[in-house]
């Protein structure tokens, strides 16, 4: 049971994809968690109890809030798109387009080496001024 | 085989990788210029010329017609040779530690320099407007006094902000500006280098090429430089003492808006 969160045979992936994969796992057992509290709670009659839900529930958020941070940390250009995308108004799906759009294009011009080339591979050197 | 030819040289894998390691640490410094323009890129040795969005009439169009012609930027490739002993390169893959590679270093930095100097000065031969020679804006004069740097930094700041170009902003210095700057501490012993960053609010490169220095918006599309054959080491030929290579890029630049920057003259 405890390799069950990975696809392949955990001998064989690298240390850092075992732990991206444990806490893709997190998140998924903490959205689900979000999921049956909502639905606990639309049956709860009882306010006490359901106090106690809505806090178990907003301990679910912060903790999908902390696995998402991380997974987002160890993939910049997710990162870049998902600031696109969170904490705005307006059109949820406009926002993924131009967001996914922007970073992407961005990545392109950052001057990554073409594939096959034996340039040295110096592109910009933006960013890297004190 | 790519045009670099770099499997015809009698250099092993190894060696290859101390080469590139040894180029890229000696560019990367001395590379102002990539540290503050806009960079796009590389599309390939085969991309020849910028796209300019423009026409011009092509006069003597048959009856009827109404032709243009499509301007474009043509890349300029620059190449700058050096040698390298076999000898030195066998003592490499010995493991040898200080291998000699001055005529690499010494390639690298004419490199950069000339990279430097055609985007911050331009280089007419080569269709280049260089940012210092394009702005509209009266150049300041740094003068002798290094304390009074801060001073004409901030009208240039002043000189961009008033005509409605907001930072971030970037300081290109060039060598003997730096050196002054790095060798000065103001009343009270604050550094001139943390007085100066402070007014710009962006980075503070050390730009051989440059005479002088260059206030200027950084990033937005203002400068735009264009990299077809990112830089790379290539082989030309070799003989029982030394194997002749090259360092080598094409690119052009483009100055999108001129008064974007702020020339500050020695």
């Amino acid at each position: 049971m405890g390799t069950e969160q990975y696809h392949e045979p955990p001998s064989e992936l690298p240390a850092a994809t075992r732990t991206f994969a444990r806490l893709c796992t997190s998140l998924t057992e903490e959205a689900e968690a979000i999921g049956w509290y909502e639905q606990r709670m639309a049956v709860e009659p009882d306010r006490e109890a359901l106090a106690i839900m809505r806090d178990a529930q907003g301990e679910e958020f912060k903790h999908f809030c902390m696995d998402l941070e991380f997974l987002l940390r160890r993939t910049p250009l997710w990162r870049e798109i998902a600031e696109g995308i969170l904490f705005s108004e307006g059109d949820i799906v406009e926002h993924g387009e131009e967001a996914e759009e922007e970073a992407v294009e961005g990545e392109a011009s950052k001057g990554a080496p073409l594939a096959g080339s034996e340039s040295l591979g110096i592109g910009t050197l933006r960013g890297t001024a004190s | 085989m790519s045009h670099l030819l770099r499997e015809q040289a009698p250099i092993t894998e190894a060696t290859w990788r101390l080469l590139d390691d040894e180029a890229r640490e000696r560019l990367a410094p001395a590379l102002a210029a990539r540290k503050l323009v806009d960079f796009s890129g590389p599309r390939g040795w085969e991309h020849s010329a910028t796209n300019l969005g423009r026409v011009e009439k092509v006069g003597d169009s048959p009856d009827g017609i109404d032709a243009t012609q499509r301007r474009v930027m043509p890349l300029v490739e620059m190449r700058a040779p050096f040698s390298v002993a076999r000898s030195e390169l066998a003592d490499a893959d010995r493991g040898a530690e200080d291998v000699d590679l001055e005529e690499l270093d010494q390639a690298a930095h004419r490199l950069a320099v000339a990279e430097n100097a055609a985007v911050f000065n331009g280089w007419g031969a080569a269709g280049i407007a260089g940012i210092a020679e394009s702005t509209p804006h009266d150049p300041i004069a740094l003068g002798e006094d290094c304390e009074r740097y801060p001073r004409h930094v901030a009208k240039a700041v002043d000189t961009l902000r008033g005509v409605g170009i907001d930072g971030p902003y970037g300081l290109a210095l060039g060598p003997e500006a730096h050196t002054n700057v790095l060798e000065t501490s103001q009343h009270g012993g604050y550094p001139l280098l943390e007085h100066l960053r402070e007014i710009v609010g962006g980075p503070l490169v050390w730009a051989p090429g440059v005479e002088g220095a260059i206030v200027m918006r950084v990033g937005g599309d203002h400068f735009l430089f264009e990299s077809g054959e990112d830089l790379s080491i290539g082989y030309l030929d070799h003989d029982v003492d030394a194997v002749r290579l090259y360092l080598e890029e094409s690119f052009s630049f483009r100055v999108a808006t001129p008064e974007a920057a702020v020339a500050l003259t020695p």
